[in-house]
């Protein structure tokens, strides 16, 4: 029998033709990043992509100030203290609700879960006025505490639902070997439960460092003072003033924000389809 | 003591919920029916700000935007390019498909303003823009993108971001599926095509559902790409109920209005929550813990 060359080759034309629809509907992803990189680095680009000269010139803001814009190293160590802060509180929140929802039965559990689900599908968002109010009244408006706050109380509830997850994955068994080792509970969670964890502690401080890294509705809305900007503002407003004069320095700020992302993007890419599957919202 | 200790645990956690989430529920409500703006003062008016919604000439307008944003965004990217690029990445080798499915996280990792700028850019009204260089190619002058496809920004640069989370569902739920179907369908001489429709399909239908459901209030909720893209503009043409809330409280700083604009969506946030419980049966999630010690 003689197979014509479509059926010998019908797999790997079937390959090639679904890889090729794939980099088509991705295109505006690998375009628009590829574009800020080669942006950024150049003094101005012809037929859209080819780099005209090499310079560094658009990283200027590194190194002198640019009017009416606060000092760039400050504005990066509050948005450190922003995502750091977010991180800490919910990383030490979760681990906590977590284990207790993952290994006490208590009454009203079952409703409490129901509960932590349902604010997870809740529009939070939509409760910006009341919050304004609220921040104002406990005087923590226009203060990087109050975002912290508001940040990490909108995202533990999905969190600590999904710290329960890994905690549930631990066998009781070492739980009960700690016991009649004679470590108290509180030992068999610090000894044996955290260190077993680590890995769901890890998921969770990264997102919430990106997620505070990346904030820009509520300090946009909360923080008032330029000594307490934080990237997002900073890039906000180089973007409104900038963008149709100097492309060059905009995707230089913007890239230069993005570093944290990126880093995490080539360290964990590979794994990250797997973190993710729980986590996402929106 | 037994049974105070798992509070105790949980009891940070509870503190911040009450504060943000549930105080500021009860606080919507309350300023809902007051005419407070930036001074704070509490002035109840009665159901005036809700009077004033129904008669508010931009409100139609925010409701058909709302509709199509909403819509438009979960139909062509949150479910149809979502669903493409699953069933397309696991039908190829998992290094391609798992190339193709991480870059498709990649906007949600990135900070708000920096994606922001990519369509700010591609969408430019001048010939630097992606979309007016490549016009340029056939001989077609530039377009201002803001004034004529302004709802055509916003729900793309959402959609690029929103595909992702079906994508996750819809992938990790294809792969469930047990390869012997597939195998079957192969012998019957069945094509991609057929398989997708009469196999995947239906397999994946409660996923479909479900992301459907969530993504719909995500969306219905969601402004801040809209904000930073054309900020509602120009002239109220991709404001959404959401951003339209916003504005009124912190531009207009009628937080009265806002709040009763909120609690419009507040409810529609409740009743979204019940029914997902009713349905998606999260009791089966709910496992007791097997032995107490202690």
């Amino acid at each position: 029998m003689k197979l014509s060359f479509w059926q010998k080759n019908s797999e790997k034309i079937r390959n090639f033709v679904i890889i090729l629809v794939l980099f088509l509907i991705t295109s505006p992803i690998l375009v628009g990043y590829v574009w800020l990189i080669l942006r950024s680095f150049s003094e101005d680009l012809v037929n859209g992509f080819v780099p005209t000269k090499l310079t560094l010139k658009n990283w200027r803001f590194l190194w002198q100030e640019i009017k009416g814009y606060p000092n760039i190293w400050h504005t990066t160590l509050n948005t450190a203290l922003l995502a750091l802060g977010v991180m800490g509180v919910e990383v030490s929140i979760t681990s906590l609700g977590g284990y207790a929802l993952s290994r006490y039965d208590f009454p009203g559990r079952s409703s409490m879960m129901k509960f932590i689900l349902a604010l997870h599908a809740f529009p939070a968002i939509s409760l910006m006025t009341a919050v304004f109010y609220l921040l104002w009244t406990l005087r923590l408006l226009d203060t990087l505490w109050g975002v912290i706050l508001l940040k990490v109380s909108l995202e533990v509830p999905w969190g600590t639902w999904i710290m329960k997850g890994f905690y549930d994955g631990i066998p009781w068994e070492l739980e009960w070997a700690g016991l009649v080792d004679g470590y108290s509970r509180f030992e068999v969670w610090r000894k044996i439960l955290l260190p077993l964890v680590k890995p769901g502690i890890a998921v969770t401080a990264i997102f919430a460092f990106l997620s505070g890294w990346s904030e820009f509705v509520f300090v946009n809305t909360f923080i008032f003072s330029q000594n307490l900007w934080t990237l997002s503002k900073y890039v906000k407003g180089f973007i409104g003033d900038y963008r149709f004069a100097d492309y060059g320095l905009v995707t230089a700020v913007g890239l230069f924000y993005m570093i944290p992302t990126i880093i995490f993007f080539f360290f964990v890419s590979k794994h990250m389809i797997k973190l993710t599957i729980g986590g996402v919202k929106g | 003591m037994k049974r105070l200790k798992p509070l105790l645990l949980l009891s940070p956690l509870l503190v911040l919920v009450v504060i943000f989430f549930v105080i500021p529920v009860v606080l919507t409500i309350v300023i809902a029916f007051t005419d407070m703006d930036y001074s704070f003062v509490w002035n109840f008016v009665g159901f005036q700000n809700f009077k004033d919604i129904s008669t508010d000439f931009i409100i139609p307008r925010v409701i058909a935007n709302t509709f199509i944003y909403t819509f438009g965004t979960l139909g062509l990217f949150n479910l149809g390019t979502a669903l493409l690029i699953s069933l397309l990445t696991t039908s190829i080798s998992d290094r391609w498909g798992n190339f193709f499915r991480t870059l498709w996280m990649l906007p949600r990792l990135t900070p708000s303003v920096v994606y922001g700028l990519l369509w700010l850019w591609m969408f430019d009204p001048t010939e630097y823009g992606l979309v007016n260089f490549l016009r340029g190619f056939f001989g077609l002058p530039p377009q201002d993108w803001l004034h004529s496809a302004p709802m055509w920004m916003v729900i793309f640069a959402n959609g690029f971001i929103g595909a992702s989370m079906g994508m996750l569902v819809f992938t990790a739920a294809i792969k469930s599926i047990p390869e012997d179907y597939y195998r079957a369908a192969c012998i019957d001489g069945a094509s991609w095509f057929m398989v997708v429709r009469r196999i995947t399909l239906p397999l994946i239908k409660w996923h479909l559902l479900f992301v459907t459901a969530y993504q719909t209030l995500s969306l219905l909720a969601s402004f801040e790409y809209i904000l930073i893209i054309t900020d509602g503009g120009p002239v109220y043409r991709t404001e959404v109920w959401a951003l339209y809330t916003y504005h009124n409280a912190f531009s207009h700083f009628r937080f009265g209005y806002g709040a009763a604009l909120s609690v419009i969506l507040v409810i529609i946030g409740v009743v979204s929550a019940l029914v997902y419980m009713k349905f998606f049966g999260f009791e089966s999630l709910m496992e007791k813990p097997k032995v107490e010690v202690e």
